[in-house]
């Protein structure tokens, strides 16, 4: 049949590894939700701080002390985050939905190391787009607000954090959407999920009596993982156990997952 | 090698395998025969443990598929339903498979060629005809260079060439050694490549035989005789285990005699004889007999769901 015969190794997860980034690559999805996830993330906090900058001589003292000025550079994180979100959830429904994920499974037949492969490698590609990209995000805000001389030092003491913090974030929302993903297996499910329990659990608290909705709220994913973007904390968890919990979430996700991946007939 | 032991898959209430046993050998094409829904497609994903059964076992060149270090190289598998991302190009597809157990990119190469593939192979595998889907699904399952091919239903939306080349290309397979297990509901085709037959319906394996025998029997030793002394001959021929149909005037189909015996019975009676035919029957009658109880029960069925 073949002149020359295949050279054929063992599976490992190297090399599943590769081949997961391979599949991240390859497909148009992926360049379109980062490409936005960037865009959204600079570009929002660009317009938001040349908007504050411009509105900021009129402010009443009260607004002008309230003022944020690292929390308008990281403006656009709640924007990335969708597009990070929904491209999680789709890294691993799309195989589901175009049945990628039986000749995934045919090649990779103990099934983890694909889930491991692609936690790893999405996780990878977040992290070395959205810290870069929050860092500039920040920079460039900066830049504008400074021409009004309100701007904030990167070197003023919980900036830093704060902001290679938002790029973490990112990661971890990511991780907590392909684990949602890898549980529901269908993207429109998937998508419903993560933005349920992201974005409408939240407000749903204020039903609860005050007392028990400010003592479980701040445990919530969204305002923990949040809570490392702000120098000060209010009513958050302080800003390494929050984003700790938040990844905990997604962990735990991903654990389910796991154990649904092994059982389920494909 | 592929050895089902009492294989059974239910889907909720469902049975869609029930106790199948049987083994595919090396060296020869194993034809997997049954009507559309009868298993063929839940025994392939159960032997690549994507579906887990509900009892009984499989085993791949000795061992449970999942168990093998590198499982491209045992089984190189093509299902029925497609298996690939739509927005990915071929070659990323096969790239990407490849990368998991360190198959290089020349082989990549060398199969899209080997397929025909070459000039689409950047292309979205959402854009691909259903032939070149499946040529695409057989560089797949050919990628480990594997010790066992499994296709279902391959010559599914081919052409006529392409259809030719599938049928070389399994007897190529078989003759190197390999394993080569191939469903489909076309007893023609299988009659052209498979030596080996399995055939199954409602998820039960109704026979398990060399193509040829399954022919053999399935024509019951007829002969077609056109005599104009047709009434004598019959005479002659009476025997205990003989029986006649009587098909026209001068015109017969004799049961439990070979053809040589006929003839030698008129010769040596001075029997003109204007035709003499062994009926052989084709795959697809000996088929429909076969499954025929299967066939009109699911009719059965489905009319009665239809009452209901």
């Amino acid at each position: 049949m073949s002149a020359v015969a295949a050279h054929v190794g063992r599976v490992t997860q190297a090399r599943v590894a590769l081949s997961e980034w391979t599949k991240l690559r390859s497909v148009r999805s992926t360049r379109w939700s980062f490409f936005a996830a960037v865009v959204f993330a600079i570009g929002i906090a660009a317009l938001a701080c040349a908007v504050v900058a411009h509105h900021y001589p009129q402010m009443d003292p009260r607004e002008k002390a309230n003022f944020d000025a690292l929390g308008v550079s990281l403006a656009g994180v709640q924007l990335a985050q969708l597009a990070i979100g929904v491209l999680g959830v789709l890294v691993i429904t799309a195989e589901y939905s175009t049945g990628m994920i039986r000749a995934s499974f045919t090649a990779v037949p103990k099934r983890l190391p694909v889930l491991w492969g692609k936690a790893l490698v999405f996780a990878g590609v977040t992290a070395a787009l959205m810290i870069p990209a929050a860092l500039i995000a920040f920079f460039l805000g900066q830049a504008i607000l400074s021409r009004h001389g309100i701007d904030i030092a990167f070197t003023h003491p919980g900036v830093a954090r704060a902001v290679i913090g938002a790029g973490l974030y990112l990661v971890v929302v990511g991780l907590f959407a392909l684990g949602l993903g890898a549980i529901v297996r269908n993207t429109a499910g998937g998508i419903a999920l993560f933005a349920g329990i992201m974005f409408v659990l939240p407000p749903l608290m204020n039903v609860l009596p005050a007392s028990w909705n400010d003592a479980a709220s701040p445990y919530l994913p969204l305002a923990a993982g949040e809570a490392i973007m702000v120098i000060s904390p209010g009513n958050s968890l302080s800003p390494w156990v929050g984003l700790g919990l938040f990844l905990l979430y997604a962990l735990a996700a991903i654990a389910v997952a796991a154990v649904l991946l092994l059982r389920r007939d494909t | 090698m592929i050895e089902a032991q009492g294989l059974t898959k239910d889907y909720g209430d469902k049975r869609a395998v029930d106790g199948l046993t049987f083994t595919v050998r090396p060296g020869v094409v194993t034809g997997f025969l049954g009507p559309n829904g009868s298993g063929k497609s839940t025994t392939m994903r159960l032997i690549l443990q994507l579906d887990a059964p509900t009892a009984g076992d499989v085993k791949v060149n000795g061992m449970h598929y999942r168990d093998h270090a590198a499982p491209l190289h045992e089984v190189g598998a093509l299902l029925e339903a497609r298996s690939v991302h739509t927005g990915r190009s071929a070659y990323n597809h096969l790239l990407a498979l490849a990368q998991t157990q360190g198959i290089p990119k020349s082989r990549v190469a060398e199969l899209i060629d080997l397929v025909g593939l070459h000039e689409v192979a950047r292309k979205r595998a959402g854009q691909f005809s259903l032939g070149m889907g499946q040529r695409l699904g057989i560089a797949t399952a050919l990628l480990g260079n594997p010790q066992t091919v499994m296709l279902d239903e391959p010559v599914n939306g081919l052409d006529p060439e392409g259809i030719l080349w599938m049928r070389h290309l399994l007897k190529d397979l078989a003759k190197e050694g390999r394993t080569v297990f191939v469903s489909s509901h076309l007893m023609s085709e299988m009659s052209l490549t498979a030596d080996h037959l399995i055939v199954i319906g409602r998820g039960r394996v109704i026979a398990d035989t060399s193509t040829e025998d399954f022919v053999r029997q399935a024509s019951g030793n007829v002969v077609r005789v056109r005599s104009p002394e047709a009434a004598r001959l019959v005479g002659l021929l009476a025997g205990p285990d003989v029986t006649f149909t009587e098909l026209g005037p001068g015109l017969l189909d004799v049961q439990g005699l070979k053809a040589e015996q006929i003839g030698d019975v008129a010769a040596g009676n001075g029997i003109a004889i204007h035709e003499l035919t062994p009926q052989q029957a084709s795959l697809e009658d000996a088929f429909m007999d076969l499954t025929r109880e299967d066939v009109e029960f699911k009719a059965h069925e489905l009319e009665q769901e239809a009452v209901a």
